[in-house]
């Protein structure tokens, strides 16, 4: 099989942003691949834009990295000349002003996330095409896919700052799971009004699924005990 | 074809305007010249003290080996160097260029360079060629801020970790690295352990080969440990050496052009007049 070292780098991922009675919840996995070879197995796709707005990265990585510095860079400016700090909805208009006239150049999907005192905790989806849309959780990412199912059944109103961290550990571990581009550990980013929280999940803690765990009832259970006697008509 | 009423200045960036023409030669079974590339085997940890970084010395030209023993480690600062995996010509002309860059705003502010300067340099330049400057780079140095060491992929992603590998044979020497890299290595430990890696990317790769060079940077000083292990001698030199005598190729035929000399050269003329 061809691992084709020269593909650009992209980060199949799974990313995640959810709102939480309080503020907001950003997870992601850490696995940025070159084709099919792991080129970072430990990277950061959850970036800070200001204080209080962190960006998940998803697709190209080159691509994200220069939309999330630039962004950066007009956010400082436009905090300068506002006097005080950016909103949520700026700093995802920003995204989306950049997505959306470099559609043709561009291949990523973004989420941003953060608290104001304004709107308080906010999530915005910035995908492909450079669509911006305000939701109460978003999901991204070549992960995602196996995830639309959980939330429609797991989310609900009006978490507690512990529920939803856990809810964003359990997801991106299931996705982690099921999709060969997502793995690595969990990272997740909690943002409200007292500060940011950032926070580290290795691999080994994460609870197993379904097809990991140790065989039940296997055929090598059997060959340990003495074998029976085979039947004779 | 119709052209534009105004002819634009061009605007900075890769032109594509020849990408059709290239793709509609080779249909027709015309390829380019193939690239001399550095196959090889880059990579870069961080230890106690600093950074080390290590390079494998073979340089192809599609199959063939055209520098047993070239240089991959480039210099970018006193306190920063690079090694660069891909197109030789692009890896030595961005190195060079970002260098050169380097030294004007070092006289610009009166202070040493820092890694995070030069990693912004080299990206935006790479991203902004889409990917078409073949440049694959481990960058490694310590400056004020401490010991960084950032790896830049041809489209202009970075990643900045504790121990690194680029280029053909970093598949071969990262699993020299997962199974026995550890935080806090002494200086001695770190060059064994980049020695082992290259040296598990030149035999087991075909695109590197040769020698290990080495760099160490720590905070102040660095070392260029150029050719530090030598794997590969040359054995089996014949003593004798190799003589041909004369009368044992045949000359088939001889042709003498005596050389004539055209020049006329007029002394003493005044200096040049409008």
């Amino acid at each position: 099989m061809d691992l084709n070292l020269d593909a650009p780098h992209s980060m199949g991922t799974t990313i995640i942003g959810v709102t939480y009675d309080g503020g907001v919840v950003l997870g992601a996995d850490s696995r940025t691949s070159t084709g099919m070879y792991v080129a970072n197995r430990a990277s950061d796709k959850i970036t800070q834009l200001t204080d209080n707005v962190y960006l998940c990265r998803s697709g190209s990585a080159a691509d994200s990295q220069i939309v999330s510095d630039y962004v950066r860079y007009f956010l400082q400016q436009h905090t300068i000349q506002l006097g005080q700090p950016a909103t949520v909805k700026v700093a995802a208009n920003l995204i989306r002003l950049l997505s959306y006239n470099n559609k043709n150049m561009l291949q990523t999907g973004l989420i941003v996330g953060g608290w104001d005192k304004y709107e308080g905790g906010k999530i915005y989806g910035v995908p492909l095409g450079g669509t911006i849309l305000e939701q109460p959780f978003a999901i991204g990412g070549s992960g995602s896919s196996y995830l639309y199912g959980f939330f429609d059944q797991a989310w609900r109103e009006g978490m507690s700052k512990d529920e939803a961290e856990k809810l964003v550990v359990k997801a991106v571990s299931l996705a982690i799971a099921r999709d060969g581009a997502s793995g690595g550990v969990v990272r997740t980013v909690i943002i409200n009004s007292e500060g940011v929280t950032r926070n580290f999940y290795p691999g080994d803690t994460l609870p197993l699924w379904h097809e990991e765990l140790e065989p039940q009832n296997s055929l090598l259970d059997t060959l340990s005990l003495n074998s029976p006697e085979p039947m004779s008509t | 074809m119709s052209k534009a009423v105004v002819d634009l200045p061009p605007k900075g960036g890769f032109s594509f305007d020849l990408c059709r023409r290239n793709e509609m030669l080779i249909s027709k079974g015309v390829h380019p010249p193939s690239f001399r590339k550095t196959g090889t085997t880059i990579v870069g940890l961080v230890f106690k003290d600093g950074v080390i970084l290590g390079a494998d010395t073979r340089a192809t030209e599609g199959p063939i080996v055209c520098d047993k023993n070239c240089e991959k480690i480039h210099y970018i600062a006193p306190n920063i160097y690079c090694c660069g995996a891909g197109t030789a010509a692009d890896t030595e002309a961005v190195t060079d260029m970002v260098s050169s860059q380097l030294q004007l705003h070092r006289y610009h502010t009166g202070r040493e360079s820092r890694v995070i300067t030069a990693l912004t340099l080299l990206k935006s330049h790479l991203f902004s060629y889409q990917g078409y400057v073949s440049a694959a780079l481990v960058l490694g140095g310590v400056d004020i801020t401490g010991p960084h060491l950032h790896t830049i992929y041809p489209h202009g992603s970075t990643d900045t970790l504790p121990f690194a590998t680029m280029g053909s044979g970093s598949l071969a020497a990262m699993a020299v690295f997962e199974s026995k890299f550890r935080e806090g290595l002494t200086r001695e430990e770190g060059i064994e352990l980049v020695c082992e890696a290259i040296c598990s990317g030149i035999f087991n790769d075909l695109g590197s080969g040769s020698n290990v060079d080495v760099c160490v940077i720590t905070k102040g000083h660095k070392e260029y440990l150029r050719n530090h292990q030598m794997p590969n001698p040359r054995t089996y030199v014949s003593s004798k050496g190799y003589t041909f005598p004369k009368g044992l190729t045949e000359v088939l035929t001889t042709k003498i052009t005596p050389l004539k000399e055209k020049v006329e050269v007029i002394e003493g003329n005044d200096a040049m007049e409008e």
